[in-house]
């Protein structure tokens, strides 16, 4: 009854599938679509440290530290250009946002 | 060593209800409290596969600075939650079932990269090293041959951090701001009138 690689793999694939479930269902919640954004990359996070664990090679985390960075400036950014588009439009549905189709 | 697999069972599924349930969930707030489960028991998971400086990190980056983000501005958006919901149903059934095959095809790919793959002959995870602690060995890599990407890293941040200001900042007229430069640029000659002023009249303005 050891855990191995392919467990924590597992649990990964599982996460990055609710996270696309989560968009796919959430089509006019941006929020919810961030969240599930959130969770598609801690999803990628659990891959990159369980093969660094498993193959003893530390570079894995590094990248885990930087996908762990962008994820952090795509909240914020994302939730800014949130905040200004429910200033613009006063709700958050972004099924009919077609502002910027010229 | 049963009581590592008890604790892995337990953060696993911790971990994964809490994600159906930021999905799921129909007040946002309680979404963004689930996130905080989820990237918490998954700190858990890290911590158990020997990364705890990652563990640390996503406790004190996402629990402590993402979630509070979303909490942010989920309160102070005056939304409809509900009427935002209007589909769930609908793409309930096609969702579901692209979830489902897209779990199984990644499961069935994990196990033969877990078995067949370089990790195969993997002796499991690594193990706390008498020589070097987790974060000692980050840092020996970060700050070498990662050095520029770190440098990059804190770029990506600092762009977005302009970035968000820039996008939120919002100049409302009629608001009287103090202006240090023309306050400075002011001169005698500019500020002070002299007049002369003859008895029995007065200064027309």
């Amino acid at each position: 009854m050891t855990i191995g690689l392919d467990h924590y793999l597992a649990v990964a694939a599982i996460l990055f599938t609710i996270g696309v479930f989560g968009i796919f269902v959430n089509r006019r919640n941006v929020i919810v679509i961030l969240m599930s954004i959130e969770l598609i990359l801690l999803a990628v996070n659990i891959n990159l440290v369980a093969f660094s664990t498993f193959l003893h090679d530390v570079v894995g985390q590094i990248f885990a530290l930087f996908v762990l960075t962008v994820a952090a400036a795509e909240a914020a950014v994302g939730l800014a250009i949130l905040v200004t588009f429910f200033r613009w439009r006063g709700d958050i549905a972004v099924d009919d946002a077609s502002m910027m189709k010229g | 060593m049963p009581l590592q697999a008890i604790a892995f069972y337990v953060l696993a599924a911790v971990t994964v209800f809490a994600a159906v349930a930021v999905v799921f969930a129909r007040n946002p707030v309680h979404s963004v409290l689930f996130l905080i489960t989820t990237f918490f028991s998954a700190a858990g998971l890290f911590v158990l596969m020997g990364a705890e400086f990652l563990a640390m990190m996503l406790v004190v980056v996402y629990v402590g600075a993402v979630a509070v983000l979303f909490l942010f501005v989920v309160m102070m958006l005056d939304v409809d939650f509900a009427s935002l919901r209007q589909g769930f149903a609908r793409y309930l059934p096609l969702g579901a079932l692209v979830a489902a095959v897209l779990t199984v095809e990644m499961v069935i790919v994990a196990a033969d990269v877990a078995h067949l793959g370089a990790a195969a002959s993997s002796t499991g995870p690594a193990t706390p090293s008498a020589v070097m602690t987790n974060v000692e060995a980050i840092g020996a890599v970060l700050y070498t041959d990662y050095v520029y990407v770190f440098q990059a890293a804190g770029l990506v941040l600092l762009v977005a951090m302009i970035g968000a200001i820039v996008l939120t900042l919002k100049h409302r007229p009629g608001v009287k701001r103090q202006s240090v430069a023309a306050q400075m640029a002011r001169t005698p000659k500019a500020g002070v009138r002299m007049v002369t002023i003859n008895s029995g009249e007065g200064v027309d303005a």
